[in-house]
């Protein structure tokens, strides 16, 4: 339930670092909460984003929640097959259910984040 | 926070409890789709005990019901149930109902949970001018819904009383499960067929288990509230505090055909709905479906192709069976034709949407 080769932040995503590139999602405890997701909203491909701010949404049936920045970075890339499959995220949220890559401008950032066991510890 | 009696029975099988409406209520238990999708295709049972239920007997009942309601009571006979409101005086809705004809001079009416304490103190003050023997005996009522299609079939087994053939809208105080006096009527809010359950607070644990023993040959399984709100949405039935709400006359928000102007009928708002329709609506409840991707919530602006404000929206959510995000709106009257293209203002974008005729799911 909580990879210990990720990085967790204090609003549910992950972070994966891959060579230069880190892949981000959100973490299994979140997509339980929002339930069964019915579409991903990101249209900052491209865009340079500050650490925390708003990268796109996600729609649940009940609810819609805001997608945050782990660290700041340019968004490169969006995980397209959830267009076609936002319930990924509910079945695979740290593989297949990916969301973003992007492409960090401050790497130091991710000293903030949380490990797996800090995580752990903050949604018990 | 007020709870039901199956709360114990809620946590047991591991349902998401959250408050509403004041009341510790089950939102979810294996999932929102997968509850929607057994309650159309098979059978499933909704705690809705916290709903609340007024007794209304006596020779005045049926003139106090007259003037309190929109709905023309006179219809009413003994086994109907009918679908009505409350006017509040000032052209909006203090509540939506039901209102259930059990016998001569002897009503049931059952009101949302949110509005109980509002809607007895406004039956109360108005009951002044009438005298009929009311009682609020919601605490001491409790209610399951057993909604689908195998919903009849699996509930005749706890019963000698004829129930499979029951028309939609009636009611009959019948034995089941053995208990005496349990009102049963074919009501419900999914649009998927079945029937609602009375019983005192003391049988509830008996019924609970008596249904589900029914059902098990059905595949029965408890359904949590947010389902009830999706299906009941597909249906375009409308929810107060979204659809209608102190603000909203019924003829406004497509309740007309609850609003009978007829000769032998007084009531709370008549001239003012009267002259509404007179001078021609100036906003409609739509029901609309969306073209772009996103999902329309509550209170989103409702625009115009150049994103000035036209409407609200009152509810929105993706359709487990229709698999559609769709929505309710408040719209000005010119913007309210089946086919009208409007425009939905989420996160600051305006996402295109069609106005369509409800309910959203055909099945």
């Amino acid at each position: 339930m909580f990879p210990e080769n990720l990085k967790y932040s204090h609003d549910h995503e992950w972070l994966k670092m891959d060579g230069e590139i880190a892949i981000i999602g959100i973490t299994e405890y979140a997509a339980e909460q929002l339930g069964d997701i019915v579409f991903v909203d990101v249209n900052t491909v491209g865009d340079t984003i500050d650490q925390n701010d708003v990268f796109g949404s996600i729609e649940a049936v009940k609810t819609v929640s805001d997608l945050l920045l782990p660290i700041s970075g340019e968004i490169v890339e969006f995980n397209e097959e959830l267009e076609a499959n936002p319930a990924l995220i509910n079945s695979d949220p740290y593989n297949a259910g990916w969301i973003i890559k992007i492409k960090p401008t401050n790497v130091s950032e991710m000293d903030a984040l949380l490990t797996a066991e800090q995580y752990k510890e903050e949604i018990a | 926070m007020k709870t039901t009696v199956f709360k114990e029975i809620h946590e047991k099988l591991g349902a998401k409890m959250v408050e509403f409406a004041g009341f510790y209520m089950p939102i979810q238990y294996e999932g929102l789709s997968v509850e929607h999708l057994h309650v159309r295709s098979k059978v499933g049972v909704f705690d809705v005990s916290h709903m609340g239920e007024f007794t209304v007997k006596g020779p005045k009942a049926l003139e106090l019901l007259q003037y309190i309601t929109s709905n023309d009571v006179a219809a009413l006979h003994p086994g109907k149930v009918q679908y009505s409101c409350f006017p509040n005086g000032k052209g909006g809705i203090v509540d939506d109902l039901l209102v259930y004809s059990i016998a001569e001079n002897d009503y049931l009416l059952v009101v949302n949970a949110a509005n109980i304490d509002k809607d007895w103190a406004w039956v109360s003050q108005q009951n002044e001018k009438f005298g009929a023997e009311i009682a609020n005996i919601s605490d001491q009522i409790s209610q399951l819904a057993v909604q689908g299609p195998l919903a009849l079939k699996a509930m005749q087994k706890l019963t000698d009383a004829n129930v499979i053939d029951m028309e939609y809208y009636t009611t009959q105080t019948i034995t089941f499960a053995g208990i005496p006096n349990i009102v049963f009527s074919t009501t419900g809010y999914t649009g998927a067929g079945g029937c609602e359950i009375y019983f005192k607070n003391e049988d509830a644990v008996k019924v609970w288990n008596a249904v589900f023993e029914a059902g098990a040959e059905f595949d029965i399984k408890p359904i949590g509230l947010a389902a009830r709100d999706t299906l009941r949405l597909e249906m375009g039935f409308c929810l107060y505090g979204h659809e209608i709400d102190d603000t909203i006359s019924p003829v406004e928000a497509g309740l007309g055909w609850i609003t009978k102007f007829v000769d032998h009928k007084d009531f709370i708002d008549k001239d003012y709905m009267l002259q509404l329709k007179a001078d021609g609506l100036k906003r409609k409840l739509v029901g609309f479906e969306m073209i772009d991707r996103g999902i329309p919530r509550l209170e989103y602006e409702v625009c115009d192709a150049e994103g000035n404000q036209i409407g609200i929206v009152r509810s929105g959510t993706h359709g487990p069976s229709i698999n559609k995000s769709v929505g309710t709106a408040w719209i000005k009257t010119e913007y309210s034709k089946i086919g009208s293209e409007i425009y939905i203002k989420i996160r600051e974008k305006l996402l295109k949407a069609v106005v369509v005729k409800m309910p959203f799911y055909k099945g």
